[in-house]
């Protein structure tokens, strides 16, 4: 590099670069947070349900296999929208589809992909649906591009 | 090696390597997996084995990181560790953790997991790449104030250089930002927001100071190029890196609930996020061009072209390939990003390590110019093993996810295959990436085996002054 940019130079820009920008990111984090999120992700439909069963999808580790709005392990389906895909946007239907579902695991085929039986009860099962339902109605800029996820 | 103290290094270069070792090997269990679904079930499910994958990578990079700031730090600052008998206690408390929390996922159900270390009091556990109980959380943060604490003492003491400072700002912003781990609330979009401030300003952001830092310290080392000359470079590195990674967060916001305006946030910034990387291959080649002296450490000076190198086309190129918004909505959570995410880790933060402890390992052993020419060769067979296999472990995954876009995801709802569906389709790709998987296990076979041939570099092989007429 140029003699004429020295290293004080250099030093200052990482310096009030890095200011800045930090600066830039929390005003927007503010912005996002304080103003954006509450239209977008529905919080007031966040029911005791819906928070036990977030706690179900974590206790169970479902993000080492499944992806959640696309972040997670890329080994089974995404299940942002399964509320659409396997329920048709209908609660009942997709309670009755999830108990079915959950209590026919594993399906013991052999080579095929197994999911584990997690011995849920029948409450968490409901609570779990309840969960995924509400994050199917997150706003989040009509991510996935069709119902497949 | 100027100081005794720099000695505490080794523990934690040989317990990164045995932890890499088991990283790969769990590797192999989840490519088998993907192909055949059954293997190992239920004994180790998918998620157990990616949670040990992805879990060993993250403490054993971390342990890498401390053994380079135990190395480097007290060398740069002139001045003995204040504490070495601290390092080893933490090394231990760290070790000893890391194993438990490793053996509790392969031995007891998660579920149980979580019962049995109350992650209901303060429910941290069963996110990506968070997985561990909130005991251990607990542990790496208090492992984490001692280190520092440790690290502080020893640069405050002692002569302050850029190398100190910038790696030292690294360290203390990794531990800042690991206090978002413990935060987790019920609203998915929140936790899944705050999520990324661990993640991703880790890896894109304070992570890159330490790995400017100790690229930086290589080279002065093996080139003999006047370290002012080096500061200024890692300034500008480290100043791109912040500049365009701290906004470029902005590109895991696109679909998981923030405001539009952080499409074309998230998209312009990632854009430059290639840059810094790009800035690190010419400065490792412009310095050892302009080398003033010939380091008989070739297989240093090779890791430290190739972590450059690697870094940014994992990290820059295959980032930047589906950053964009448009092309991350078809991309988001395929393939595409797993071939990011493998050639990335690997080019920037494995390499990086593999690139300190191949200068400072021969030297800590009573080595000073490195090792034999034997165990170097061996060891750049070990070096193009691995970063070959990764190359394709990268090109197949990314034909895998270029199909499953292709299938999956372009076509209209009722027209576009399922998941499942899709991933028999791409099976081949699969195989393809076990296989290169499998050579990749083969040259961390071959790297170990360079560490058991003895003899050394001979200092005539250092030829001083001016290596070429301009420099």
């Amino acid at each position: 590099m140029a003699e004429r940019f020295t290293k004080s130079m250099a030093r200052n820009i990482y310096l009030g670069g890095s200011a800045f920008f930090v600066l830039l990111f929390l005003a927007l984090t503010f912005d996002t947070q304080s103003r954006a999120m509450p239209e977008r992700d529905n919080r007031d439909q966040i029911t005791e349900q819906v928070v036990r069963g977030k706690h179900v999808w974590e206790e169970n580790n479902c993000i080492g296999c499944h992806t959640l709005m696309g972040e997670g392990a890329y080994f089974a389906p995404e299940l942002a929208n399964v509320f659409d895909r396997r329920g048709a946007g209908d609660s009942a239907v997709f309670k009755s589809f999830m108990n079915a579902w959950m209590n026919a695991m594993p399906t013991n085929v052999p080579g095929r992909r197994q999911m584990p039986q997690f011995n849920l009860t029948d409450q968490e099962i409901e609570d779990l649906a309840e969960f995924l339902e509400w994050t199917s109605k997150i706003d989040d800029n009509n991510w996935p591009p069709n119902i497949e996820g | 090696m100027r100081y005794e103290s720099q000695r505490v290094a080794m523990p934690y270069f040989i317990f990164a390597l045995i932890l890499f070792a088991g990283q790969i090997v769990f590797g192999l269990v989840l490519g088998l997996q993907y192909v055949v679904g059954d293997f190992l079930f239920p004994e180790i499910p998918f998620n157990v084995a990616r949670m040990v994958h992805t879990n060993l990578l993250i403490v054993w990079l971390l342990f890498g990181f401390m053994g380079a700031t135990y190395y480097l730090v007290p060398e740069e600052a002139q001045t003995e560790l204040y504490s070495p008998l601290l390092a080893w206690i933490l090394f231990w408390v760290f070790a000893v953790a890391g194993t438990l929390t490793i053996l509790g996922y392969l031995f007891v159900d998660y579920a149980t997991l979580a019962d049995v270390t109350m992650n209901k009091l303060l429910p941290t556990m069963g996110r990506e790449f968070l997985e561990q109980p909130t005991i251990t959380k607990i542990g790496i943060a208090i492992v984490a104030v001692g280190f520092l604490f440790n690290i502080l003492m020893t640069a405050l003491k002692g002569r302050k250089t850029v190398v100190n400072i910038v790696l030292i700002t690294g360290l203390v912003g990794l531990a800042a930002l690991w206090l978002f781990s413990f935060y987790n609330p019920s609203n998915l979009t929140l936790d899944k927001y705050f999520w990324w401030f661990v993640v991703h300003l880790w890896v894109e952001g304070v992570w890159e100071l330490i790995m400017g830092a100790i690229l930086a310290y290589v080279l002065i080392k093996i080139t003999g190029v006047d370290r002012e000359v080096i500061e200024k470079w890692l300034y500008v590195i480290i100043a791109m890196a912040l500049i365009s990674g701290i906004i470029g967060t902005g590109h895991h916001f696109f679909w998981i609930g923030p405001p539009e305006y952080w499409l074309w946030l998230g998209s312009v910034f990632s854009a430059i996020e290639p840059l810094p990387f790009f800035m690190m291959v010419l400065f490792a080649f412009n310095m050892i061009n302009r080398r003033r002296r010939n380091h008989p450490n070739k297989a240093a000076m090779l890791w430290a072209m190739g972590t450059a190198v690697m870094a940014f086309l994992g990290a820059g190129v295959w980032g930047f390939l589906h950053t964009l918004a448009p092309v991350n909505y078809y991309t988001h959570g395929s393939q595409i990003t797993a071939a990011h995410g493998h050639m990335a880790f690997y080019g920037a933060y494995v390499m990086i390590v593999l690139t300190i402890i191949s200068y400072a390992m021969p030297i800590m052993r009573g080595r000073p110019y490195g090792n034999s020419n034997t165990a170097q060769v061996l060891e750049m067979w070990g070096f193009w093993l691995m970063t070959i296999s990764m190359v394709f472990i990268t090109l197949f995954l990314t034909g895998a996810g270029i199909l499953q876009v292709w299938l999956q995801r372009i076509p209209e709802s009722g027209q576009a295959l399922s998941f499942m569906a899709t991933q028999d389709h791409i099976s081949l790709f699969y195989w393809m990436r076990f296989v290169a998987g499998c050579f990749f296990l083969s040259g961390l076979a071959v790297y170990f085996g360079s560490f058991f041939i003895k003899g050394q570099a001979s200092p005539s092989e250092e030829v001083r002054g001016p290596a070429t007429e301009d420099a």
